[in-house]
């Protein structure tokens, strides 16, 4: 994040009012969205609330539980407008809702239980991931609802204009409303379906950081942070889910590799020349920990055919890069294997290329290119600039210098950042 | 999103001879799995007494190692936490939040300082 510059100290109480509402407020649109049925309508009562703070706190001092405040004021008026609703509902001889069902247990002055938070959280997640949404709409609306980002945020780590952002954002809540998508965790068949949407969100958010498509930093971390926070709050949410375990895994063994992937001036540095030493031992020890939970969990849960899901699988293969200390003590033929495993569990032609590069490295670049070169007609990858960059490194190793140079200019010409492609067109150069 | 590193400092010679209380330790497990569930707390752990410490000194070319207690220090490092939180005003909050739960005899003083990333 690029720091604010710093108010003025008579904004203080000001600026800690809301650093206590964006800490909070995934909670209080979460428990108020349950009561009103609406994430566009919880949001505004979550800001009203928040407004309310502003207003009182100055004066009347800090509650001893600011947390709990917020979130009485926002369900206080949650409950108001449910009533007004209700009333006018009457009016027009219509069927009223039940407040009793739609009210929180117990009076709402009381801390809500966390049982209940967490369950009122759950169904916010799996709300703002819902599949009538486009992949953007959901990214934005998680990021906004749940990673408690402001739309500027949003759009300065997209790289697209504020006004596209917050279009999007209301558009999502409005088809949310149009659709009637229920507030709520779905059972049943459906399940594995939507938490696959949650799952993809998180990753495509932390992706979206981690190898930036556009611009020209290889690396916008903040991003990265942001899907990494969302992972975990995701499984203490749903502990007994081994593949939200896996992308935790393999999310904090990505991130642990950050500091060593570009270089001093911010070119990119191959996971073969990266300094191991700048590895993050915590995140890499974190992920080495989800994983094992996610293997923990799956043992006492119903797994497909004891397969372990593609987040485990990929989550597992980091881990192998994690426990070698240099480049040379990288255990090629596990990681082949969990390829293997992946490529028959979710197949994709990005898969199979991964697959390539480590069947090249287990048993030589001959058999790595014969998988390659199954891939050529693929059209999902047709302008995939890493299958020329892959093949032109295999082309290299088998010593076909001059088609290997074509490759990395063709990946070169294929990318859309800028420190990549400076980087392919020196591999083009320097082929031998 | 900065990583904080949250240096617990107690005064040992005037903390609370019996230790946290029950209700303390009560309150304290409540907020670590809060601030778990809020993927806010990386790590965290208390400090085993500066009695059984030993501090290693690198000065003009010598080596000095000294055994605790270390009788000149006021307040010492008695635990840490570290936190991901996307500014200091927010890891200030929850640290706000932890201290908040200690009894009003107790006197702790956490410093709260960004870790260099990269």
């Amino acid at each position: 994040m690029t720091p604010e510059p710093s108010e003025p100290s008579a904004d203080a109480p000001a600026r800690a009012i809301e650093t206590v509402f964006r800490i909070e407020s995934p909670r209080i649109i979460a428990g108020v969205a349950r009561i009103v049925r609406d994430v566009g309508i919880a949001e505004e009562l979550a800001q009203d609330a928040l407004v309310a703070a502003l207003e009182q706190w100055p004066r009347e001092g800090v509650p001893d539980n600011p947390g709990a405040w917020l979130m009485a004021t926002a369900k206080h008026r949650a409950i108001d407008l449910v009533r007004r609703r209700e009333r006018y509902a009457r009016k027009l001889a219509e069927m009223g809702r039940n407040l009793e069902a739609a009210a929180p247990h117990g009076h709402v002055d009381e801390p809500a239980d966390p049982d209940d938070i967490d369950d009122d959280l759950l169904r916010l997640v799996f709300t703002a991931c819902h599949p009538v949404l486009s992949a953007e709409a959901r990214i934005g609306l998680t990021l906004r609802l749940l990673g408690g980002l402001t739309t500027v945020e949003i759009a300065r780590a997209y790289l697209v204009p504020e006004a596209t952002v917050a279009q999007r954002i209301v558009r999502a809540k409005r088809t949310l409303a149009a659709k009637s998508v229920a507030f709520e965790v779905p059972y049943g068949p459906e399940r594995e379906a939507r938490l696959g949407s949650v799952l993809e969100v998180i990753y495509l958010i932390f992706n979206e950081g981690y190898a930036a498509t556009a611009g020209d930093d290889l690396l916008r971390p903040a991003l990265c942070e942001d899907a990494l926070r969302l992972a975990r709050v995701l499984a203490e949410l749903m502990p007994k889910e081994p593949e939200v375990h896996g992308l935790v895994a393999l999310l904090e063994i990505q991130a642990s590799r950050s500091a060593a992937r570009t270089g001093p001036s911010g070119e990119p540095v191959l996971l073969k020349d990266q300094q191991r030493s700048r590895w993050n031992r915590l995140l890499i020890r974190r992920g080495f920990a989800a994983l094992a939970r996610a293997e923990t969990v799956s043992t006492g849960a119903m797994s497909t055919g004891g397969v372990p899901g593609p987040y485990v699988l990929q989550a597992a293969i980091a881990a192998c890069h994690a426990h070698a200390h240099t480049y040379e003590e990288t255990d090629w033929a596990r990681i082949a294997t969990l390829y293997g495993l992946l490529a028959a569990r979710a197949p994709s032609p990005v898969v199979e290329l991964n697959r390539a590069v480590a069947v090249s490295m287990a048993d030589g670049p001959e058999a790595g290119l014969a998988i390659v070169d199954a891939l050529a007609a693929e059209p999902a990858l047709r302008g995939y600039h890493l299958l020329p960059s892959v093949r032109g490194d295999l082309l290299e190793r088998v010593g076909r210098v001059e088609e290997a140079r074509e490759e990395f200019e063709r990946a070169a010409s294929l990318t859309r950042n800028e420190r990549e492609r400076g980087l392919l067109l020196e591999r083009a150069r320097s082929a031998h | 999103m900065p990583r904080y590193l949250s240096m617990i400092r107690i005064d040992e010679q005037n903390a609370p001879a019996e230790g946290p209380s029950d209700a303390l330790m009560e309150r304290m497990g409540e907020l670590i799995e809060e601030m778990t569930k809020a993927g806010v707390l990386l790590d965290t752990s208390g400090l085993k007494p500066t009695a059984e410490g030993t501090r290693v000194r690198w000065e003009g070319g010598e080596m000095s190692v000294t055994d605790g207690p270390f009788t000149e220090a006021k307040e010492v490092v008695g635990g840490y936490a570290m936190l991901q939180a996307k500014d200091m005003a927010e890891a200030v909050e929850w640290t706000k939040r932890f201290l908040q739960i200690h009894e009003a005899h107790w006197t702790v003083t956490c410093e709260v300082r960004e870790i260099v990333e990269g």
